[in-house]
């Protein structure tokens, strides 16, 4: 550590960085745990321990990372189209990816809900072959993989980008086809991009609300989501419950992104 | 908080802040006095009626020009903004519960502040009517119809939406009438009507939009007047049932004596609630399907608002707080319906 650094002012940088990261994340953190750690041992366990609590984060779990990995899938396939070939209105649909970064929550779930709905534009054409896709577990992961979509495409992008066609074209000349290509030169490469992308698009999902109470149907037991039981505590001015269902879902979402860093450290380095 | 409240406000497109200012007139080069009523969701359209003519008769008498906003939400979330710090002047919640916790919570106003007007501090009262498809294909009659199989009510959530607390107390009393108090049955009934729910709005407005405009259900349990108000937008699609029983629905209003008394408008909040409960604005209640408290206004709409038998929060369930605990607070009623 003693070594010269090239750049002076570490030590005003790292103190503007404490100071804000205090402000910005510790800070309001550290409220949530201290409310929440109120509420006794009795209560942590009898409200996390709850079928209901549990129902719920079965499904905000479950959904979101059956959104994630759809948005990786599709999402790698839009920035292969995006980054790799020209066409007329390539840009005007780059920015659309944007979108759902855009709009505000309420309004995609509503929008969503009155084309999912059986009967909106989709949902009536999709209730012909008896599928439900809105007020179930579909409607909610239709609205999860809506905002989870973009973390995916955008992550990717800068990588891909960056993969000089040359790799592929030595991979070619020593007589590679084009999916030994695809499995063993560039998609190894990605893999990285793509869990940091799934990684950013589940964490989105778990915490989100907005979008989802319109069209989830919010079902005790079915199809209720951990925020919305998070908004009915306080709707009851249970501060110290909604606390401890916060701070349960912050460890568990926690300890999943901890392992999700960890598989990909290793990852990297066995591609070393 | 406070201002991270009023800038949320300020976008929040659920909120619908609408201000009725006279405009021009006897010009005076004060600000406008602001009230805020911070209102539950399906009183939007008559609010906007009472307070144009409100601010007419106040602006004409004391020459000051005012400036009334209105905010709208599920009663339960509207209390709750109050207490973290939405600064209303007057409330004009759904039931009595969601004024009772401004003072048990936050202390915003006395303990007998539905002693401070007249009828329980209720200028108005509604009910829980049925509202079916046109022609009524499911033959919705009664409140056995909606446990039947096969029928999809809907509903908002009762933890979060006063109406939806109405809804589940009207079904709750014609169930202890009909069971002749056996609870295990009421509780059997209760739990196969909510079988069939199958969207849990968290306001009256969201589940109005769901049976109304996603058409989801066979028969949405309203507000009498949003069951007009929904005729009216959806002219032809929908009927109003009334049930062989429901429950008095008081929707009270009071001044919220800590913000009034700050921003200097106790005097102004208080004529304004006492407006209410003239000839002008109950004859206005009436047209937007409120029942008037006035008996000989309320005669003038009694083609519209038929009379039915009616059950009271305070004789039949004892009272707000009462009715509250054993079945809507954690571990009620309620919460055992959907316990696996």
């Amino acid at each position: 550590m003693s070594r010269k650094r090239v750049i002076p002012g570490f030590g005003l940088s790292l103190g503007f960085t404490i100071t804000y990261l205090s402000l910005i994340i510790l800070i309001p953190l550290a409220a949530l745990f201290i409310k929440a750690s109120a509420a006794g041992w009795d209560e942590w366990i009898s409200l996390l321990g709850s079928p209901r609590v549990l129902a719920a984060a079965k499904l905000t779990f479950g959904a979101s990372a059956a959104a994630a990995a759809v948005s990786v899938v599709f999402g790698l396939l839009v920035t292969w189209v995006l980054v790799r070939y020209e066409f007329p209105g390539r840009r005007l649909l780059d920015a659309m990816v944007d979108l759902p970064f855009a709009l505000p929550t309420a309004v995609a779930g509503i929008t969503l809900c009155a084309i999912y709905a059986p009967n909106g534009w989709i949902g009536e054409w999709l209730a012909k072959w008896g599928i439900q896709a809105a007020y179930n577990w579909t409607g909610v992961f239709i609205a999860l993989t809506f905002i989870g979509f973009p973390f995916v495409v955008r992550t990717l992008q800068p990588v891909m980008e960056d993969l000089g066609k040359e790799i592929e074209e030595a991979a070619a000349t020593l007589g590679a086809g084009r999916w030994t290509i695809f499995r063993r030169v560039v998609f190894p490469l990605l893999v990285p991009a793509l869990i940091t992308g799934f990684t950013l698009a589940f964490a989105r999902a778990i915490g989100e609300y907005g979008s989802v109470i319109f069209i989830s149907g919010n079902l005790p037991m079915k199809t209720e989501i951990l925020p919305h039981l998070i908004i009915m505590q306080l709707e009851q001015f249970k501060y110290d419950a909604a606390a401890v269902i916060a701070t349960g879902m912050l460890l568990v979402s926690f300890a999943l992104l901890l392992l999700i860093n960890l598989l990909q450290r290793r990852l990297d380095w066995q591609h070393r | 908080m406070k201002t991270l409240t009023f800038a949320l406000l300020a976008f929040a497109p659920i909120l619908a802040l609408s201000s009725c200012g006279k405009k021009g007139g006897s010009a005076s080069n004060e600000k406008p006095l602001k009230l805020l009523n911070v209102s539950y969701d399906p009183t939007r359209e008559f609010y906007v009626d009472v307070n144009r003519a409100f601010s007419a008769k106040w602006e004409s008498e004391h020459g000051r020009k005012i400036d009334i906003q209105q905010s709208h939400g599920g009663s339960g979330k509207q209390a709750r903004s109050v207490i973290d710090g939405l600064e209303a002047d007057v409330v004009t919640l759904a039931l009595a519960g969601d004024i009772d916790v401004l003072h048990k919570e936050a202390g915003l106003l006395p303990a007998d502040w539905q002693a401070k007007l007249p009828d329980n501090s209720s200028p108005y009262t509604s009910t829980i009517v049925f509202v079916v498809r046109k022609g009524n294909p499911k033959a919705i009659k009664d409140w056995d119809d909606l446990a039947k199989p096969g029928v999809q009510v809907i509903t908002p959530n009762p933890k979060t939406s006063g109406g939806a607390r109405w809804n589940y107390l009207a079904a709750w009393a014609w169930a202890e009438k009909q069971f002749a108090g056996d609870e295990a049955k009421v509780i059997d009934y209760i739990t196969r009507l909510f079988r069939n729910v199958p969207v849990l709005d968290t306001g009256a407005r969201g589940s109005t939009t769901t049976f109304a405009q996603r058409g989801i259900g066979d028969v949405f349990l309203s507000w009498e007047n949003e069951a007009y108000l929904i005729e009216k937008e959806f002219p032809g699609q929908t009927e109003v049932v009334y049930p062989s029983i429901s429950i008095l629905a008081e929707p009270p209003v009071a001044v919220v004596e800590k913000n009034a008394e700050k921003h200097g408008t106790a005097e102004l909040a208080k004529a304004y609630l006492e407006f209410l409960y003239t000839d002008e604005a109950q004859t206005l209640a009436g047209k937007h399907f409120y029942r008037p408290r006035n008996a000989s206004i309320a005669r003038q709409f009694v083609n519209k608002l038929p009379a039915l038998p009616l059950v009271t929060i305070n004789a039949d369930f004892g009272g707000w707080a009462k009715a509250q605990k054993v079945h809507f607070d954690d571990g009620g009623t309620f919460d055992r319906i959907y316990q696996p």
